[in-house]
């Protein structure tokens, strides 16, 4: 009985919270087909309008350019930074090393109000104009720390025999990290960029301190919630979602399929 | 210990001219923190030589590997190839290649790039070419576009054989290469690695603990321990007649015991083992007076029941069977010899049971089998060292 | 690495080879020069401006100036000021951080290990419910958190049902609550505790769970002496991960609580800074909150934590 139990106790509790993980997402999607006019609060009826029309809600889809832009931009600085960090901190031993290690974990303990409070007070220090660029620089700040932790754990999982053959074969330094160190990092290196920018399109907190006027998706769906989020909003979210979900999926059958092609050739 | 080589070079293993070149370690150390990894080391390896560094793991063996490599630096010395001195040369630039104890293959890229991989960092027009006649040669052509991954241990070992191999460096190093391997499969690869080098004639240094792998493969094996050379020749003569206790009991099993040198007479030494009188060849004796410890291997002793079964041994000690266990072509005896200690020894088995246990028996042997060391040598020493 | 090792004579010697030295200085530039760059970024923009920060908490208004003009001081009173005026606040970001925290180990730890060791022979499903933890990222958290309020919004399904059945009062309320902020608390940061576990309990040996059932261990015994000491790096990692962002947030209390009694200190924060224009008062409540979180996690490293946990 208590075997069973036991048996039985993972999934159904696992089960439910993934449920529960997924409620507002499906109520999300529910309300995208809601002829929902000005307000979304409660069903009206059917529609494929707001899915034939998503950018129809003033500000929805320049908003979530804005994101996406930020995203990238932020992504592209925050993983090349930090997976220099990375590779330096595993591979390297140098004079600052204790120091960078604190200043890599202080981000991730510090919480985001205070970053974006710390930021904005530098920002207004220096008496930059708030915007694009300040809100670029604070995303990087908050994703590096990110990408370092995701990246180190793949540099300190490599086998430095790798790099030792690498070089025991007549390859250079250089080309022992283009041909060897880099491609075998390479899925860490996408993992800490699809984090990277997952993390800067959600954020709100550290973004709508340092963003001025600069309109995001999180902070126009916050500012919307007190008068009522569009429907195309759920569309949006819908859609990113459903994205997500599609690309990630396609890549895990190909790693599956590639699994079994390999399991047969042995 | 003076470890350079007495023995004729070149020639060594095979009558062909080799490609190799010669090796010079001149006194190296490697310190560690605290630790002496290894302590001035002075070694020459002819070209052509099939040459196997042996000791217990902690001994130093794969550290000399590694900075013959160029993947360490020597706290002090120096080390050349073929007359150049290559201490200060990083590893790419040397002319020497590894094959890994963990093959260390290039998962992200299919065999034959591995194979490649050398030949194109040398700028090799011919790399791809060459590549494939490499994985010929190791019989593995036909896995060429596989990745490392779908390959069986054996098949990984030999494509690092292959991807070192292809290089023709002018020496090859080997970092217990046989390792993984299950029993049957190594004894397969040691004949296969043993005739490639054959073939190419290039100079091998292979690095083990297996002492059984470097007397079958080697034309010279160094046995090291404790960061230093304790005693360096061919399989034979190592076997036949350590100088060490460690040597006698790391390479094979040996018979210790201690003894006083009595007396000396035609290049014999009378000695008294426990009020007995055994005796040594002067000549294979590192010492001639005092306290000597003398050995002889289980093999060269015999058993009997009776005393002077075989006239022609001048040494027999008496003692009682403590211990015999059959293994199939032998049976082994442990005999414990009343102020010597244990003996240890063995019996073809034709038939007949020489002994039981508890039974008095008489252990003879030949005067030319015995060995003699220092007086302060540690009677145990490598024992049980792996 | 060798060393510079004392001698007797009590002097340092450097031991090392010429070649021994120039490999590690070489090593050594390139580890700088990797570091480097974003060394810099993080002590352009987290550094310093948590410098910034800490002088601005210390700024004073001078009489008669403007609205947001302050001057550089060290009015240490400030702290007293907002201490006084937002403990209550600053407590309660705590207790419902700890709240939240403790609810997503106990729902969170159930998910990874699902994921990690009973779906680990079925790459296909492990691998869609690994996306199903990621994915919520990309719909937007306060999009999610609105939806909760309005699920639960009183004339909403489920808190109609609950009355119907009495276990909530016909007057009562499941948003605007303390509940309601916890519930979204603990939601939100759910990822963030599963993850750290997924990733640890993933290298689980499973022979040792089975070695534990053979040495006469219940399932029950073999978790609590084997698989949980082994996944406890996961575990803290979880908890600080979720802990910190907690403690900080505001969204889910501006979204599903109220403005009575379900205030947290971000919340005071954000206003303090952007409606009431009290820089110094918003800076010494966050170097507050960064101070009391850096003490607490120091504590709980000190007394659970490996040293490797991120």
């Amino acid at each position: 009985m208590k075997q069973k139990l036991g048996r039985w106790l993972i999934p159904v509790v696992g089960g439910l919270a993934f449920v529960y993980l997924l409620v507002p997402i499906a109520y999300i999607f529910a309300f995208s087909f809601n002829d929902a006019g000005r307000t979304n609060l409660e069903w009206r009826g059917f529609t494929w309008d707001n899915w034939a029309n998503p950018c129809g809600a003033p500000a929805v889809c320049e908003s979530l350019a804005n994101s996406i832009q930020v995203g990238v931009v932020a992504t592209v600085f925050a993983t090349a930074l930090g997976t220099c960090i990375a590779i330096g901190l595993v591979r390297y031993r140098f004079r600052f090393r204790n120091l960078t290690d604190v200043l890599i974990i202080l981000p991730l303990a510090t919480p985001e109000v205070v970053l974006g409070a710390s930021l904005l007070a530098q920002f207004l220090n220096l008496g930059w104009e708030l915007g694009y660029g300040t809100i670029v620089i604070s995303h990087v700040v908050f994703c590096m720390s990110f990408v370092i932790v995701t990246v180190r754990a793949r540099v300190s999982s490599l086998d430095p025999r790798l790099e030792e053959a690498a070089a025991d074969l007549y390859a250079s330094p250089r080309t022992t990290f283009w041909k060897v160190t880099f491609p075998l990092l390479i899925p860490g290196i996408v993992a800490a960029a699809l984090l990277s920018f997952a993390m800067s399109f959600d954020d709100f907190i550290i973004t709508n301190f340092n963003s001025g006027n600069y309109q995001t998706f999180p902070k126009f769906i916050y500012v919307a919630a007190t008068r009522g989020i569009p429907a195309q909003a759920n569309v949006i979210g819908s859609a990113m979602f459903l994205l997500a979900l599609i690309v990630v999926i396609i890549g895990q059958v190909m790693a599956h399929r590639k699994r079994k092609a390999l399991e047969q050739a042995q | 210990m003076s470890t350079s080589l007495a023995s004729e070079p070149t020639q060594a293993g095979n009558g062909r001219t080799s490609e190799g070149a010669d090796l010079h370690l001149n006194k190296i150390t490697k310190r560690f923190a605290e630790f002496h990894a290894v302590q001035e080391l002075s070694l020459t390896i002819p070209s052509g030589t099939f040459f196997a560094l042996l000791g217990p793991s902690g001994c130093g063996k794969s550290t000399t590997l590694r900075m013959i490599a160029g993947l360490e630096a020597p706290s002090s010395g120096s080390i050349s190839i073929g007359g150049q001195d290559v201490t200060g040369l990083p590893s790419h630039q040397r002319p020497v290649n590894t094959v890994f104890q963990s093959y260390a293959l290039f998962p992200h890229m299919t065999v034959l790039e591995n194979v490649a991989f050398g030949l194109k960092r040398k700028k090799d027009r011919k790399a791809m070419e060459k590549a494939r006649q490499g994985l010929e040669m190791v019989e593995l052509g036909h896995l060429a576009s596989r990745k490392p991954a779908q390959l069986s241990g054996g098949q990984q070992q030999r494509v690092a054989l292959a991807r070192a191999l292809v290089n023709r460096p002018q020496v090859l190093l080997l970092d217990e290469p046989l390792g993984a391997l299950d029993m049957k499969l190594r004894r397969q690869m040691q004949m296969e690695l043993k005739g490639i080098q054959t073939e190419v004639g290039l100079t091998f240094i292979h690095v083990t603990h297996d002492q059984e792998e470097a007397m079958t493969m080697a034309d010279i094996v160094a046995v090291m321990n404790g960061g230093r050379i304790e005693q360096m020749g061919p399989p034979r003569e190592l076997y036949e007649l350590p100088r060490t206790a460690f040597v006698a009991n790391f390479l094979g099993k040996s018979n210790l015991m201690r003894g006083v040198v009595k007396a000396s007479h035609d290049g014999v030494l009378d000695v008294e083992v426990a009020e007995t009188e055994v005796h040594v060849l002067a000549e294979r004796a590192v010492t001639h007076e005092g306290e000597i410890v003398v050995g002889v291997r289980p093999e060269k002793i015999h058993l009997s029941r009776n005393a002077g079964d075989e006239p022609t041994h001048s040494n027999e000690l008496s003692g009682t069977v403590i211990d015999a266990s059959f293994t199939g072509t032998t049976t082994e005896y442990l005999v414990d010899v009343p102020g010597v200690g244990r003996i240890g020894t063995f019996a073809q088995n034709r038939g007949e049971q020489p002994a039981d246990v508890g039974d008095t028996v008489y252990l003879s042997w030949d005067t030319s089998h015995s060995f003699g060391l220092a007086g302060d040598e540690q009677v145990a020493a490598g024992v049980n060292a792996t | 690495m060798s060393s510079p090792v004392m001698t007797k004579e009590g002097k340092v010697r450097d031991l090392r080879s010429k070649e021994e030295i120039r490999a590690e200085r070489r090593k050594g530039r390139t580890g700088v020069y990797l570091v480097l760059p974003g060394l810099l970024v993080l002590v352009l923009f987290f550094a310093l401006p948590v410098v910034v920060l800490l002088a601005m908490s210390l700024y004073t208004r001078p009489p008669g100036a403007e609205i947001g003009q302050f001057v550089p001081a060290l009015q240490f009173s400030n702290y007293a000021t907002v201490l006084g005026a937002y403990w209550p606040e600053l407590m309660r970001s705590f207790g419902f951080a700890l709240i939240a925290t403790t609810l997503a180990l106990i729902i969170g730890y159930p998910m990874a290990y699902l994921v990690a060791v009973r779906l680990r022979e079925r790459k296909l499903l492990q691998g869609i419910l690994l996306v199903l933890l990621i994915a919520p990222f990309f719909s937007s958290f306060i999009l999610r958190t609105q939806s909760w309020k309005q699920i639960l919004a009183d004339e909403g399904f489920v808190a109609q049902t609950l009355k119907a059945v009495g276990l909530l009062a016909s007057d009562g309320h499941l948003t605007a609550t303390a509940f309601a902020v916890v519930a979204g608390l603990t939601y939100n940061f759910l990822p963030f505790m599963v993850l750290p576990i997924y990733a640890n309990l993933e290298r689980l040996d499973t022979r040792l769970l089975e070695a534990a059932g053979d040495l006469y261990a219940s399932p029950l015994t073999t978790f609590r002496k084997v698989t949980l000491p082994l996944s406890a790096p996961g575990v803290f990692a979880g908890t600080l991960l979720t802990f910190i962002p907690a403690a900080g947030d505001y969204v889910n209390a501006a979204l599903l609580g109220n403005n009575r009694n379900t205030t947290m200190i971000g919340q005071v924060i954000d206003s303090r800074f952007f409606r009431v224009i009290d820089y110094p008062g918003a800076a010494a409540l966050s170097f507050v909150l960064m101070v009391s979180i850096l003490i607490l996690v120091t504590v709980y490293i000190r007394k659970f934590g490996t040293k490797d946990l991120m």
